[in-house]
């Protein structure tokens, strides 16, 4: 017993969607956390709601809008109709784009708290220094801010490895294109198979508890002693 | 003159407004003082470009960093700027935090000149330590040495050791001094300790409500009676004096300035060196004759310049000292001797002063 082609390609289908999402997650959710942890603009409260969204929201009414918007009639599908590459539901690069939204929180979140957390005495400190704002950034806000980077990473890696009606909703059940774990475990059930979903449930057990025991381990807070 | 510095900002905001048009000498100490909450903070923040001041002028050294149009940020403005609180970076060493701002600077430093730098402030031996293994005054002063090794064309301080208590401040204290004797540009120093004033500073901004309520050289500014610094309980005159000689058989060093002469306990320091004394009013008394048959050693010739009442039975008396009155000196009397004395403006008189502090 073990894992069928079809399980592996699912694992492998996972884990390359979670990067990608991960990585592109923190290139957009860095700017969108740091805007949000240093703004005194009205429009603060509103766009933190809505990066929040998908923390209350059924993943299906995610799904369902992001279905439409990227349909064929959707403002999204015309965009990418007009570009030449066709509509993304039902594709892989579907799925990488929902999936951003969906662990959006999870990334903006844990750099939102770290850079706030920081204040702004460091940034002035290195603007006397002659440091300027990239600079800071990369000198200063980045190590100093590394626990909530290295949350956010493992918590969005985390999340998207875990979804599942955004996936079913924007990409069906495709194998090798939008076939994840998650839904590779719904049809094992489905087809009353519940020795492979065994398999890949227990799998997902285990990852999700490294991943857990990583982020609590790795990332003691005392590290963040002020001085 | 150009190298002075210009500083004009004006800021409305709820609760607060500051409103200063300054002229800054661009050597020597001068200490931005008042409450908290007058604006001295503010002000520091505004000149290193922290605070932004809409439609604020700033020029040092003949540089405009700021005018109507024109906003040079902070991390383009060559100066150093020292925290209040220990500001290093937790994640360096006290040597990284030192070379943080060395290499973002094209004329940082010397070797020489940083050695010279860290040994003054006697940090050597924590330089392979984090800021979480030192103490709080050895933070200050690592801090104080990254401001200097950028080599800034203007130091600023805020209130550098008011979140020490006062053993550290102690301990710093002496590294400021010194500074202030090799120090080539100007340092402007935010504090509201009178005695950090009468240690470090050479010229003084008096500070209230966001505004500047009087500002010039430090012995003028301790001793106008309009200030509230003469009327305060602990009031004091500060004299620049240079050492004249030593008495080797009474164990005294003799103090020269042009309003006479003052006898202290023995220094170690040589002749024609400078000393700054600081005499409490309340340890001045005053004769219309010179009392050979005192004990007290330092009398000298004084006019009234200025006497006003202090509360219902005491007087706080400026008089200038030597033959041209040039050096101000105050004195606290009871009214009942200003009557008995007949003291009024003009008048000549022996100021008889009991303590003489060194100041530095």
């Amino acid at each position: 017993m073990g894992f069928s082609d079809a399980d592996l390609a699912a694992i492998g289908l996972t884990l390359r969607l979670a990067g990608i999402t991960t990585v592109l997650l923190l290139f957009i959710g860095t700017p969108i956390a740091w805007w949000l942890a240093r703004t005194r603009s009205w429009w603060k409260g509103p766009v933190g709601a809505v990066v929040a969204l998908p923390l209350v929201l059924p993943p299906t009414v995610l799904g369902f809008y992001l279905l439409v918007a990227m349909g064929p009639h959707g403002p999204v599908g015309q965009f990418t109709q007009w570009l030449g590459i066709g509509t993304l539901p039902f594709t892989f690069w579907g799925l990488v784009v929902a999936s951003v939204f969906y662990s959006m929180p999870f990334v903006v979140q844990p750099i939102q708290n770290a850079i706030e957390s920081l204040g702004e005495r460091p940034l002035e400190v290195a603007a006397t220094l002659r440091a300027g704002p990239w600079d800071t950034f990369f000198s200063v806000v980045l190590p100093l801010a590394r626990p909530g980077f290295l949350t956010a990473t493992i918590l969005g890696f985390a999340h998207t490895v875990g979804e599942f009606g955004v996936v079913l909703m924007i990409g069906g059940n495709i194998p090798g294109v939008t076939r994840v774990v998650s839904v590779q475990i719904y049809d094992h059930v489905e087809a009353l198979e519940y020795a492979e979903a065994h398999w890949l449930a227990g799998a997902m057990v285990l990852f999700s508890f490294l991943v857990l025991l990583a982020l609590y381990t790795l990332n003691p807070t005392a590290r963040r002693k002020p001085s | 003159m150009s190298d002075d510095i210009l500083a004009r900002f004006q800021l409305d905001w709820p609760g607060f407004a500051l409103d200063v048009d300054l002229t800054l000498p661009g050597r020597g100490v001068t200490a931005l003082f008042g409450h908290s909450g007058s604006g001295k903070t503010t002000l520091l923040r505004c000149i290193a470009g922290l605070e932004r001041a809409p439609g604020g002028y700033l020029a040092v050294d003949g540089a405009v960093w700021q005018d109507g149009r024109h906003f040079l940020p902070t991390y383009r403005r060559p100066l150093g700027y020292v925290f209040q609180e220990a500001s290093l970076f937790p994640h360096l060493s006290a040597r990284g935090n030192l070379e943080y701002g060395m290499k973002r600077v094209r004329d940082a430093m010397a070797r020489s000149a940083l050695e010279h730098a860290v040994d003054l402030l006697g940090i050597g031996a924590l330089l392979d330590r984090k800021p979480d293994q030192l103490s709080g005054g050895e933070r200050q002063r690592v801090a104080i040495a990254r401001a200097l090794a950028l080599k800034p064309r203007l130091l600023l301080m805020d209130e550098p050791l008011a979140a020490l208590d006062f053993k550290r401040k102690q301990e710093i204290l002496p590294y400021l001094e010194r500074l202030h004797d090799e120090l080539d540009i100007p340092l402007l120093y935010v504090t509201h300790s009178p005695d950090e004033v009468a240690q470090l500073a050479d010229h003084l901004v008096l500070l209230e409500e966001g505004s500047v309520r009087a500002a010039g050289p430090l012995g003028e500014m301790m001793t106008r009676l309009d200030l509230p610094l003469a009327r305060d309980e602990a009031a004091e005159s500060i004299i620049e004096t240079v050492v004249a000689s030593h008495d080797d058989k009474y164990n005294l060093t003799y103090l020269d300035c042009r309003g006479g002469r003052f006898a202290v306990g023995r220094l170690q320091r040589g002749t024609g060196k400078p000393a700054r004394v600081r005499i409490h009013a309340r340890d001045v008394s005053l004769a219309l004759k010179e009392h050979r048959d005192s004990s007290i050693v330092n009398i000298l010739q004084a006019r009234v310049q200025e006497i006003v009442p202090l509360n219902d039975w005491q007087m706080i008396v400026r008089l200038g000292l030597g033959p041209d009155a040039a050096i101000p000196l105050l004195a606290r009397i009871t009214r009942r001797s200003a009557d008995l004395l007949e003291l009024a403006p003009g008048k000549a008189v022996y100021a008889q002063v009991k303590s003489v502090v060194l100041a530095d």
